[in-house]
């Protein structure tokens, strides 16, 4: 399907996909802040939920936070080889960002089955409510964004819609940092 | 790159149900949206019968108990806002009328925008099917304040309940869609020459409200799901016996909802002025003036919204503040009203249909905007908050935004939407039901509501100062005043269905108007523009010294002018 | 003005019928000079054969004070409007005058309970009176309430009083009331608390002290405070079913 004009147009300067890509992680920084800022919040007035947060596992967070932020480099190399009208090497690096969520993932379920066995369920109080939640939401626009990755990542080993690397390597970039943002809040603060 | 190749002509399916093309989308929108109307306005019809003749079985309804009156004011709330306001007046006009005044061909991402209206769609199946589930349709009020909505056994409707809030949650994952389509493609989608400042004021005001909504439904996104959790979950997120805290919906709600009322002002004040300039042949008196007022009000609109929380249980000394905001917050819409009524100054004013709705939009937003200093004004709002007052001012500028609003669009853009004339006639016999029955409604509440006449009560019964004969005839009025206004929309339906065969056929540009969605034809082909165009000029170039038209197309090149 | 509608009974009603008036004297003008301004320009610029729309860029100076200077007269107008509502505020929601008596107000699905203190002059101790769907207040008295919520936000109303607070469950929020003139008036609940919202009626009965008195011992009578205050919400399904049937 030819793109509409408005599509190639860009009275701006800046193509459309990438306008587009921001705006959408505009509103999602307003969704995970609008979540965050209540979490804050609530635990500002609940100093006793460090007890319950003492039992996440920091190690794995740590683990993942290494995880997320390499993947955040291979999403880098992908752009930089997509920009050299390179469509393999960048599906090969957007691929390798898909894996590293996929670890993350798999980190993730490791942590909340182990946290559920111990009896630390989503209802089992206010900070474990919150902390399924958040990281709930994160993994779901982890999940999505590898989803994404894998569709683009198809276009672009055949060297097409190469602009859209780009746009896939912002959004992940915001995805890795809003878990820079989790993880002290959720992990180590007191 | 000025043509477009057409395959085949596209069968029943990809044209009109699959379509990418941004005008079949307005159209889905303006339909559902309007079904939906019918769907709001039946809702009030029942409810209101219910308190004109109380214990009395409404005709086409039955017998209104006290649960199902709950669900009618809910449902009421919820779809005039969510299914009617903002799916006509952002998705249908937005979509519409963006790639045409912009001068280019479509969205600048179709298949999202194709997207946003299948969740649309969803959404409001999910929306309507809460009325046949068991408990039958959320009661509790489209606030939804948990503990009470948090709960089944207390508001005894806990399927409709959660329904009600995922229906919600996915309406706003579909305009959050639109909206950032809506945005690039103004930002990107421009004909050569066409400045920022040659927009059309509808355009940008439906981009701003697109930022707006943007910027505040997020933290209502986050609340949603917290809900849908203690619904459904068992969590406590504002359960205080598990250390949550109702207070906290309240604020993530009214943070969004303030806003929201704005998004959907916007594009009605938007299409007001496009169609004020048209009528009256003038420049808007002040663009830039509107605008910034506009950026001001969208701005002063994130910081006004515990207003609707002055008595909540907020700290006291919160409410000074936003009483401040409250009241700061009229002066940019006072501003942006006196400079739309300065537009007629020295004008050459058409009563068509149109310019009908649009002045009486002006009349009746004035009335709705002036009663909401009462309720801002914390002290007064002690005793005006949750009353029939409240009822009678929203209903002053919702009704102004997406009935006035709605109609001054639809008999102004009909034409070229559908290429075919409306009646005037009829349009007028509309419009005259409709403004007098609407006024009927609301006057005698604001006198219900200033004797005491509280919110979301089916029967007052049980209240001596209530109950009294003096109130009773004013609700009465009231009621009879709505069963005029629903009739008059009667020759609507008939004009807007009749016309679209019948009405005589529409030229390029029956309103001798300047921009660009006058310059195709009327339906405009799929890709909209022949030719690409190119802009010269602002949109009001009207009354131009030295030209033998009193309009100027903003695609027509400059030209000596000749002086006098 | 509100006088015509609903007497005032307390002793900051009339300060809140000032305030509703003032507001209304100024946004009634304000309504008036626009409206006017609309309809005069709607008249003197209709369409006329042979006479066209004059070019108006908006920047004439003689025109834009019309804007400028109303602009500027209505903010002077909202500075009046919230120094006024404000103090009306203060007075009512953010001071506490001494306290004569105070009075427990209990809201749940759906009545309004009260406790107040027994001929010993105290809260919570074992001659206290509770009472149902009735408050007995003595005028000239100033009253402290604790307003608490056992479900549901509600919110407790009083419109004689011209008083309003809503009532949230996990806190007790403190207020003030001075009743002036006897009288029975209307308690509403003005929160949306579900099926029971409209039944949730109650009065305030202001006294003299001399019936507030005669009252107070009818009610300290050993076999009336057996009286207690009614469960919360156990009762709410079956009210539904009860409600839900035609009669």
């Amino acid at each position: 399907m030819s793109k509409s004009i408005a599509n190639t147009r860009s009275a701006t300067g800046i193509p459309s996909a990438r306008l587009i890509t921001w705006w959408v992680i505009a509103s999602e920084i307003v969704i995970f802040g609008g979540l965050l800022a209540s979490y804050s919040m609530h635990r500002l007035g609940h100093p006793e939920w460090q007890s319950s947060a003492a039992h996440t596992n920091t190690w794995a967070g740590a683990f993942n936070t290494l995880v997320l932020l390499t993947s955040s480099l291979s999403a880098v190399l992908a752009h930089k080889a997509a920009d050299g009208g390179n469509g393999a090497q960048a599906a090969k690096y957007l691929r390798l960002t898909i894996l590293g969520g996929a670890i993350f993932l798999a980190v993730k379920a490791f942590e909340w089955t182990t946290e559920i066995r111990e009896g630390f369920t989503l209802p089992a109080g206010g900070f474990w409510s919150f902390y399924y939640t958040l990281t709930g939401l994160h993994g779901l626009h982890v999940l999505a964004g590898m989803l994404i990755m894998l569709v683009i990542a198809a276009d672009a080993a055949k060297n097409e819609e190469l602009q859209r690397v780009e746009c896939v390597g912002l959004y992940w970039h915001f995805v890795d940092i809003v878990w820079i943002f989790l993880f002290p809040l959720l992990y180590i603060a007191r | 790159m000025s043509t477009q190749l057409h395959a085949a002509e596209p069968g029943i399916f990809r044209k009109y149900l699959w379509s990418t093309d941004h005008k079949i989308i307005s159209m889905q929108y303006l339909f559902t949206g309007m079904v939906m109307g019918l769907v709001g306005g039946y809702l009030a019809y029942v409810f209101r019968m219910q308190l004109a003749f109380p214990n009395r079985d409404v005709p086409g309804f039955g017998l209104v108990t006290p649960g199902k009156y709950n669900a009618l004011v809910t449902m009421h709330g919820t779809i005039m806002i969510f299914w009617v306001a903002m799916p006509v007046l952002v998705a249908a006009f937005g979509n519409f009328l963006i790639p045409l005044m912009i001068g280019c061909d479509d969205m600048a991402f179709p298949r999202i925008n194709r997207l946003s209206y299948q969740i649309f769609f969803f959404s409001t199946v999910v929306l309507l099917s809460s009325f046949l589930v068991k408990g039958g349709a959320f009661g509790g009020s489209w606030t939804a304040y948990p503990p009470l909505s948090a709960k089944g056994a207390y508001n005894l409707t806990p399927a409709g309940a959660s329904l009600w809030l995922i229906a919600v949650v996915l309406e706003f994952v579909a305009f959050l869609l639109g909206g950032v389509n809506f945005v690039v493609t103004a930002m990107n989608g421009r004909a050569p020459g066409m400045k920022m400042y040659d927009l059309p004021m509808v355009v940008w005001l439906i981009v701003l409200a697109s930022i707006m909504f943007m910027a505040s439904v997020g933290p209502l996104v986050a609340g949603a799901v917290m809900l849908l959790f203690d619904q459904t979950l068992a969590t406590g997120f504002y359960d205080p016996a598990r250390g949550g805290d109702p207070l906290l919906w309240q604020h993530l709600f009214w943070f969004f909802g303030h806003p929201e009322v704005y998004v959907v002002l916007l594009p009605a004040i938007g299409i007001v002025a496009d169609v004020l300039a048209v009528f009256a042949r003038k420049k808007l008196f002040g663009y830039r003036t509107i605008l910034y007022t506009a950026w001001a009000t969208a701005v002063l609109s994130f910081v006004v919204w515990a207003h609707h929380q002055f008595i909540a249980g907020i700290d006291p000394r919160m409410a000074n503040i936003f009483s401040i905001t409250t009241l700061i917050i009229s002066i940019p819409i006072a501003e942006m009203v006196f400079v739309y009524i300065a537009t007629l100054y020295g004008g050459s004013i058409r009563f068509t249909t149109p310019m009908l709705w649009a002045l009486a939009f002006i009349a009746e937003f004035l009335i709705g905007g002036v009663t909401g200093i009462f309720l801002g004004a914390s002290g007064a709002d002690i005793y005006l908050h949750d009353t029939y007052f409240v009822i009678a001012h929203f209903h002053y500028t919702f009704v102004p935004i997406a009935v006035i609003g709605t109609f001054a669009g639809l008999t102004f853009w009909y034409p070229k939407m559908f290429g075919r004339m409306m009646n005037e006639t009829l349009g007028k016999i509309h419009f005259w039901g409709t403004i007098v029955g609407f006024n009927v409604v609301f006057i005698p509440l604001f006198i219900t509501g200033a004797a005491g006449d509280q919110r979301r009560v089916y029967n007052y019964a049980l209240f001596p100062e209530q109950a009294r004969p003096e109130l009773q005839h004013l609700r009465t009025l009231s009621t009879i005043g709505l069963l005029v206004m629903l009739a008059s929309q009667l020759p609507f339906l008939f004009n807007f269905i009749w016309s679209l065969r019948h009405g005589e056929r529409a030229e390029a540009n029956p309103w001798r108007s300047n921009t660009l969605e006058w310059t195709v034809a009327s339906p405009p082909p799929h890709g909209n523009f022949a030719e690409m165009p190119t802009v010269y000029r602002g949109p009001y170039e009207y009354g131009t010294p030295g030209r033998s038209e009193d309009y100027w197309p903003q695609n027509v090149p400059d030209e000596v002018l000749q002086r006098p | 003005m509100l006088q015509r509608f609903l007497t005032g009974a307390s002793s900051y009603s009339h300060s809140v019928d000032h305030l509703i008036f003032l507001v209304a004297a100024i946004v009634g003008f304000w309504l008036l000079a626009a409206e006017g301004a609309l309809f005069w320009l709607m008249f003197k610029f209709r369409h006329r054969e042979g006479r066209g729309p004059q070019y108006i860029t908006g920047e004439e100076k003689h025109l834009t004070r019309w804007i400028s200077i109303p602009h500027s007269l209505v903010i002077l107008c909202d500075i009046v409007i919230i120094v006024y509502a404000v103090t009306v505020w203060v007075n009512i929601k953010q001071t506490l005058p001494p306290a004569g008596q105070t009075v427990r107000i209990y809201g749940q699905q759906w009545t309004w309970s009260f406790q107040q203190p027994g001929p010993d002059g105290v809260l919570d101790t074992a001659d206290d009176i509770r009472t149902v769907g009735e408050l007995h207040v003595r005028a000239g008295t100033t009253y402290h309430f604790e307003l608490v919520s056992r479900d549901t936000v509600h919110s407790f109303s009083v419109p004689a009083f011209r008083l309003k607070q809503d009532a949230l469950p996990g806190r007790v929020i403190t207020g003030w009331f001075l009743p002036t003139r006897p009288g029975t008036y209307d308690i509403q609940c003005t929160q949306m608390c579900g099926l029971g919202h409209a039944l949730m009626a109650a009065r305030v009965v202001v006294e003299t002290p001399q019936e507030h008195a005669a009252w107070l011992q009818r009610a300290s009578n050993p076999s009336l405070a057996a009286q207690t205050v009614p469960p919360a919400t156990a009762v709410a399904p079956a009210i539904a079913t009860v409600a839900e049937v035609r009669p």
